[in-house]
Formats: structure tokens, sequence, C-alpha cells
């Protein structure tokens, strides 16, 4: 059943080159250049208003680029319309035919290929099963609830056999629950299928948790193409470090750079050797960010606990979740506070607000950045 | 604070009441026997139904009336599809003003559409035929289709087109598939407004047309004739009955248009980008 991902033909389904989108002079597209490979789960990421659904769109065929090229399963898509395009797209708002049911709507592109009666209701069955909506046939659109409308859509395209499918935002309607379910549903769909996706979203977990690759966009442009975990761990800026999750920033000084090791003033913590990996972009001494997530922090409750390096500040506030505490901790000679998250195991107490504190890090897990806002 | 409602309450049931019991008088002289249009009434009769059987003259009007609503009701409904469409989903220089233009017919007496369009016809050397009538009721009939069309229009979800474009439909099939049902219950609407003005509209037809007559222009020079005036009556009433009809068939329509936009509301939600 399961059509298996060949990881060595490493084949780029959709090539984005420096392609521009101007609304009335204003770029909703700066250049944009990505290559999206056949079969990966790929996701855009972004604040709203950068340019996310623009960009889907112009992959869909609903608009022209203004510059720049699309190229979709090898084929220049200039000219080509949406009806005509190897790619079909689950809508924000799902837009599932209100005049039609459950299968009508499912079976809706199968009617021009005209397979006759039985293959178009043995697909839609097929399909129906796929997203768990059996036995729906012949619901009407509008007693279906949004959790529903989705399987629907969703449906609606897979059984077209896209090239690549295109979501936009499609779990941002959904209650939190459901949405969780459905990531972890999308993901599964997408391996089982094994077709192409490209997922709009603004929320970075949703990208974390279910993309091979993320690009990460802001005005109009991808700063950063990478694995989660590599986004997570080596964010190439200040602005993408902070939007994928919690990142605490220290200025600091780059001294010298040598080869193998480079070395880097951390202020207060004084002096750290770090390893090329730690610098995604490769800097001149000087003036740097030092950044370091609130999990490679440690507070040190016991005498005995020890790490590479150690610094002492006061406890400003400490906010428990259940699993995690998170603390904000003023280390002493810091400007800004730092947060630091910390798992709740058995036997280990929450410190209050204004108790001194341990904080113990390791020179591994620094990311040095750019001293720059971008 | 009572009794202010209760006298708005007064002035609204003895306005209905003014409105309406003209039109009762209908019925009650179609089946009265007797030649003279007053009370008290004589005994209960069919014969005025029976005759308007008879009238070589009612039944060729009849059937120009029935010509010309039919043609009127397609042509304004044509034409509200275009202006409502083209409003929807395109931008262009001064639509507001052209759509404003449009509806402008709604509210000029009908009298001054009359006169006006016998001047330009006469100028232009056209002779006057039902086809003018149409014309006139078309001009009449379309600021209503266009009120009903493009409510229909203007709400439909721009995603759904693209979406049928989406799985492959084209666009004519897209119109056919998507566009056509979705706005059938607006555009029967239209059809049924635009028919039950024109069956009924007396000013322009009279001005506008040639040998043939309509209904009501046929009806007016039966007045002439008091012994003609209970068969008057009869048809009148059948022409209410008829009018009744097909305006709640309209209502029923306009509703049906309405609860498909709100499904689609719910079908679709609130954070999506408009144009
Ligand atoms: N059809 C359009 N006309 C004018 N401006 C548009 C249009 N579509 C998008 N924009 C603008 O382009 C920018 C990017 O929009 P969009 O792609 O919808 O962002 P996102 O999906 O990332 O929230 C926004 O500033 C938006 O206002
Ligand atoms: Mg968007």
């Amino acid at each position: 059943m399961t059509e298996k991902l060949k990881i060595d033909s490493i084949k780029n389904i959709v090539e984005l080159d420096g392609v521009e989108k101007h609304f009335g002079g204003i770029a909703a597209l700066d250049g944009v250049s990505a290559q999206i490979r056949e079969g990966e789960f790929f996701s855009l990421l972004g604040p709203s208003g950068c340019g996310k659904t623009t960009l889907l769109r112009l992959i869909a065929g609903f608009e022209q680029p203004t510059k720049g090229n699309i190229a979709i399963d090898g084929f220049q898509m200039h000219g080509v319309e949406a009806n005509e395009r190897p790619t079909n797209m689950v809508f924000q708002s799902y837009a599932i035919f209100p005049h039609l049911n459950v299968e009508e709507n499912v079976g809706y592109g199968l009617k021009r290929l005209n397979l006759g009666k039985d293959e178009t209701a043995r697909r839609v069955n097929e399909m129906l099963k796929l997203v768990d909506l059996e036995n729906y046939n012949k619901r009407p659109a509008h007693a279906l609830s949004g959790g529903q409308r989705q399987r629907v859509a969703l449906a609606r395209s897979l059984i077209m056999k896209p090239k690549v499918l295109l979501l936009d935002e499609p779990l941002s309607s959904l209650d939190k629950n459901l949405r969780e379910q459905m990531q972890v549903e999308l993901r599964h769909l997408q391996r089982t299928v094994g077709i192409t996706f490209i997922l709009v979203t603004h929320d970075q977990e949703e990208a974390l948790t279910m993309s091979d690759r993320i690009a990460v966009m802001f005005e109009g442009k991808i700063v950063q193409i990478a694995s989660p975990q590599e986004l997570y761990s080596r964010p190439k800026s200040k602005r993408v470090a902070s939007f994928i999750g919690v990142m605490n920033f220290i200025e600091g000084q780059l001294l010298k750079d040598g080869g193998q090791v480079t070395t880097v003033d951390v202020g207060i913590l004084g002096n750290v050797n770090v390893n090329p990996d730690q610098i995604p972009i490769p800097l001149n001494p000087g003036p740097v960010i030092i950044s370091i997530r609130p999990e490679m922090l440690t507070l040190l409750f016991e005498d005995r606990d020890s790490t590479e390096y150690e610094i002492s500040g006061v406890i400003l506030e400490s906010t428990y979740y259940g699993d995690m505490t998170y603390y904000n901790v003023q280390i002493n000679g810091l400007k800004s506070p730092l947060t630091i998250s910390m798992r709740n195991t058995a036997g280990r107490r929450v410190l209050g607000d204004g108790e001194s504190a341990r904080v113990g890090w390791g020179a591994e897990s620094l990311v040095i950045l750019k001293n720059s806002e971008v | 604070m009572n009794s202010n409602i209760n006298t708005l309450k007064f002035f609204a049931y003895s306005y209905l009441l003014f409105l309406y019991s003209p039109v009762l008088l209908l019925p009650i002289f179609a089946f009265n026997d007797s030649t003279i249009i007053s009370f008290p009434l004589n005994s209960f009769t069919f014969k005025w139904f029976a005759g308007l059987t008879e009238e070589t003259y009612l039944q060729e009007s009849l059937k120009n009336s029935l010509f010309v609503a039919i043609s009127t009701s397609i042509l304004s409904t044509c034409l509200g599809i275009l202006a409502s469409r083209a409003s929807a989903r395109y931008k262009f220089f001064g639509k507001k003003s052209i759509l404003s233009f449009l509806i402008l017919p709604l509210f000029l007496p009908e009298i001054i559409i009359g006169v006006a369009l016998l001047v330009v016809l006469m100028q232009l050397g056209l002779p006057l035929s039902l086809w003018t009538v149409i014309l006139g009721h078309t001009l009449v009939c379309t600021p209503f289709s266009i009120a009903i069309l493009n409510s229909a229009f203007a709400n439909m979800d721009m995603s759904l087109e693209e979406a049928s474009l989406d799985l492959g439909e084209t666009r004519f099939g897209t119109f056919k598939r998507v566009i056509l049902p979705m706005v059938l219950p607006g555009l029967i609407s239209s059809l049924l407004i635009a028919f039950t003005i024109s069956l009924d509209e007396f000013i322009i037809a009279f001005f506008l047309t040639g040998t043939e007559t309509t209904l009501p222009v046929y009806i007016w020079g039966q007045l002439r004739f008091p012994a003609k005036l209970p068969g008057v009556m009869a048809l009148g009433f059948i022409m209410l009955l008829l009018s009744l009809v097909l305006l709640s068939l309209f209502e029923y329509f306009r509703r049906r248009m309405n609860r498909i936009l709100e499904d689609q509301s719910n079908v679709q939600f609130d954070n999506l980008f408009k144009t």
C-alpha cells in the first residue's frame, strides 16, 4: 500500500527562481528562490502578512509572478492555468462546495476524467476511507464540522493524485486538541500517500512537528531553509532564533577565528571556545550576539551539581507548566534576565521568586550570530 | 407609552385596510350576477369568467403580455447577471456610479421613462411594436434583477471558484457547476419578479405599444364599455391570483438563496483573506 520514499533520488518537484509578486507597487514577494524536493513535507513559516499565501497561490496558478520563474516537475509554469497544473490546494477556508454533499465534493475533479460511475464511486470511497470519513457520502456540506470539512478538502485534493499538495494554514481554524491530533494525522497521511506537501503556517510548533524542511519567511523573503532540528539548534539570524521558540541573547565579542576553534568573549561569562558549526554564517572578529536556548541552561539545585561553566543570579519569576517550569533569572552582571526551562522531576522543588540560583551551561550549546536586528 | 403603541397599531391597520379593501372588491364583483358594479349584490355566478373565453382580443393580448413578460424577464435577468458578476469580481473606474445609474430607473416615474423612450424611438424612426414594449420593460425590470442578483454574486466566496479551477475544471465548467447552482434561486427570483412587473405594467406599455396591445392596455380599453366591467373584474381577479402565486414563489426562492449564502458562510471562516 505505502509508496516508499526513495531517499537517493533527490528530484526537485518545485523550483522557485527569483520569484517576485507586486500588488500595486507593494512587493508581497521580493525575490524568493527555493527547491522543494519530491515527496517531502515542506513548510512555509512566517508571521502573518509575510507573503506565504501569495507564494502558494503563485505555485497553484491563481496569480502570475511579476518577475521570476516557477517550475513544477521540470516544466516552466509561465502561462499555465491553475486547472492545468499538477497541483491541488487545500484552502484556508476549505472552500467546500456548499450545494454539494460529501461524495460530490470529493468526486468533483473526477468528473472531467470520465471514469464512469463505478470507478468514480470506488475512488471516492477509497479516499473517504483514507481520511476517516467512511459512510459520510451523502452528508450535506453544511452539516459538517470544521474538522470534517478539512478532511473533505483533503480528500477532494488527494483524489486528483497531484504532484504537489498545497495547504494554506489548514489547521488554523481548528481548536487546540483537534489541531494537535490533525498535525499527527496530516504527517501520517503525507507519509502514506508519498505526495509532496507544501504547508503554509504561522505556527512554529506546527511547522517543527510536521515538516521535513522549513522555509522561514519575513517580509516577502525566505531567510532560512532547514530541517526542524537544524532550524531550532542553528538559526542563522537573531530574528529566526526568536521566531522559532524562545532564545536568550547575550552581547559578546568574537575574538579570533582560528579555523577549528573560535574564541568568543561572552562578557561576564569569560572567554569560551566554540566549534565552527556553532557559527551558522561566517563572522569577522568584532561584536556578536551569543544565543542559548532556555533548556540548554540548567539550574543547579544541589551543591554537588556541576557543569562546564557556572554563573549566579536571582530568580525574578517562575512559571509552572506542569511538566516544565520556566524561570526568569537575573544574572549578576548581565543587562537582561535569562529564561531557563527546567523539567519537573520527582523530588525537585520549584524555586520561588527572589531565591538565589546557580546557573550552569556548556560551551557547545551556544550559537554565535551576527550583531544586527535581522 | 402604551397608548402610543396603540395609536401606531391603529394607523397600521387602517393603512392596510385602505390599501387592500379595494382589491377585495375584485372577487366580490367578479362573482356578482349584475352588469352594474354596486351594492347590494345579486346572486353568485361564474358567467363573467366563462365570458372571458369568448373574447378573442383578450386572448390575443394575453398572448402578447406573456411574450413581453417572458422576454423581459430573460433579458433583464441576463443583464442583471452581467452587471452583478462584473461588480462582484472586477475593480474598474467608476464602478459605484455606474451601479447607481443602473439602479436609477427604480426611482424614475414610469411616465417619464415611457415618454422619453417614445421620443427616442420616434427620432430613430423605429416602429412601435411588442419589442419596443420589451425594451421599456427591460429598462424598468433590470434594476430589480441587479438588486436581487448582486447579493448572490457579491457574497459568493471567491475561493469556491478557485477550488473548482484547481480541481481541473474549466472556467465555463466552473460557471456551470459552481456559480450557476449557487445563484440559481436568485436567478429564479429575478425571473419571477421581472415577469410579474412586466405582466402588470401599464404606462410604458401604453406609450410604446403598436397595434398589438398587452393585457393591461386591453383592460384599460375595455373600461370605456360599462357592460364589459364585470368581465374586467373577473380578469383582474385572475391576474391578482397569478401575481400572488408568482410573488410567493419569488419569496420562496429569495429565502432559499439567502440560506445558501448563509450555509456557505458557515462553511468558510472569517480569517480568510478577502480581496
Ligand atoms: N490580491 C491582493 N491585492 C493586494 N495586496 C495583496 C493581495 N494579496 C496579498 N496582498 C498583500 O501581500 C502581502 C502578503 O499577503 P499574504 O501572502 O496573504 O500573507 P500571509 O499569507 O503570509 O499572511 C500582504 O501585505 C497583503 O496585504
Ligand atoms: Mg495567509
